[in-house]
């Protein structure tokens, strides 16, 4: 009886510490997420190429190009230490250049991250070459099977 | 809920649930670790580094679900004011530390090889590493200002705030171009071949479930702090009255 009495008033104060908890969540997560709004070009890691082509760096300036390497881009100058290749996103495309080491992982059709500048005549020139992988994760025996079986495989890992 | 709420019911759940937790977790682990780490095939492109994937991937999923056990706690112990709740999220944060610190060292270890750097200032990158740091603020908080081994409210607060790192941490390589690759498992979806997908889901129950040991031996740990020090300070008050008593 006398616990009924007491426990109205503690409910009360329990209700509105919940109800505070619950509206500066709300209020938390909306200041979240307009910084992250606001963040949404400058926290990239790199620009893609159609960034690139439609409001250029100025020439010079240190950028991240990132994108994958088109197929069939890749060539390897006589002194075999300079390549070119182009660095695509679909929609538009970039030259590149870069003397030096390339990544492991580094390969025609494969992501890339190349940090550089814009040349005057439209070339990027890499300093450092970056590889990114996919999220996909394929054993390396899909290798040795024929190109259906593997087409095959991959489909039946990433449906 | 609330009856677990009560610390002695708690302890009678938690002293034989401990050790089930570590000798299960323990041999999930050894099973999916040694499949992970010995048989399991190479990768297509990253080669033998793959196997980092079954602790790195773990280690950040344990990293965050440590901060969320947080948060819960801090929302509970703010509402309900129940000194367990508290404890909980205490009891969390160093192991959820450890986990992020595993996560930060081998991403770095992979890394290298696969991306060619050890450490860039990439969305997904800078957000795990401010998670470390504020599991670090967290544990100097709650250390500086428990009483009695029951946090503050101040470190609550700081456990609620800091929640809002978690979904930026899933979603900066969705938001922002990132060095990071995309999740490869989405709400039943996977882009992982089946040979690393298994191993790695036993890994990560492996490790919860020892994560979970964890936390429930230090939640008994810093209770029996707590009484060991309310049993000292009423020792203390009463040979205070006694010799009181005495120099009457």
């Amino acid at each position: 009886m006398s616990e009924e009495a007491t426990s109205h008033p503690l409910k009360k104060a329990k209700h509105q510490r919940l109800a505070l908890v619950v509206v500066a969540v709300i209020v938390l997560v909306a200041a979240a997420l307009i910084a992250t709004w606001a963040l949404r070009n400058q926290a990239s890691f790199f620009y893609v190429p159609s960034e690139i082509v439609s409001d250029p760096p100025p020439a010079g300036q240190a950028v991240r190009l990132g994108g994958m390497v088109e197929a069939g881009s890749l060539v390897t100058k006589p002194d075999g230490v300079t390549i070119d290749f182009v660095v695509g996103d679909g929609d538009a495309r970039v030259p590149v250049e870069y003397k030096g080491i390339v990544p492991d992982l580094f390969q025609e059709g494969s992501g890339v991250v190349a940090e550089g500048r814009m040349l005057a005549n439209g070339t990027f020139r890499a300093d450092t070459l970056l590889a990114k992988h996919d999220e996909n994760y394929i054993p390396r025996e899909l290798q040795d099977m024929t190109a259906a079986q593997k087409q095959a495989a991959i489909e039946e890992t990433t449906k | 809920m609330h009856g677990f709420a009560n610390p002695k019911r708690f302890l009678t759940i938690a002293r034989p649930l401990t050790p089930a937790l570590l000798v299960l977790g323990s041999l999930l682990l050894c099973a999916s670790l040694t499949y992970g780490l010995f048989v399991a095939p190479a990768e297509r492109l990253q080669g033998e580094t793959v196997r980092i994937l079954f602790v790195h991937v773990p280690a950040a999923w344990l990293g965050m679900a440590g901060w969320s056990v947080i948060a819960m706690a801090s929302i509970a112990e703010i509402v309900w004011r129940h000194p367990l709740a508290a404890i909980a999220g205490r009891a969390a944060a160093v192991p959820g530390a450890l986990f992020t610190a595993i996560c930060l060292a081998t991403g770095s270890l992979w890394g290298r090889p696969a991306w060619g750097t050890w450490w860039e200032w990439d969305g997904r990158l800078t957000s795990m590493l401010v998670l470390l740091f504020l599991y670090f603020g967290y544990i100097a908080l709650a250390g500086a200002t428990a009483r009695e081994g029951v946090s503050s409210r101040i470190s609550a607060i700081f456990g609620i705030v800091g929640v809002i790192n978690v979904p930026v941490i899933h979603y900066s390589v969705l938001w922002w171009y990132s060095i990071h690759q995309p999740p490869s498992l989405s709400m039943g979806k996977s882009a992982m071949a089946p040979e690393f997908l298994w191993p790695l889901l036993a890994a990560t129950l492996g490790f919860s479930l020892i994560f979970s040991a964890v936390v429930l031996m230090r939640m008994r740990a810093l209770l029996a702090d707590a009484q060991a020090e309310a049993r000292l300070r009423r020792k203390a008050l009463d040979s205070d009255r006694g010799s009181a008593q005495g120099d009457w």
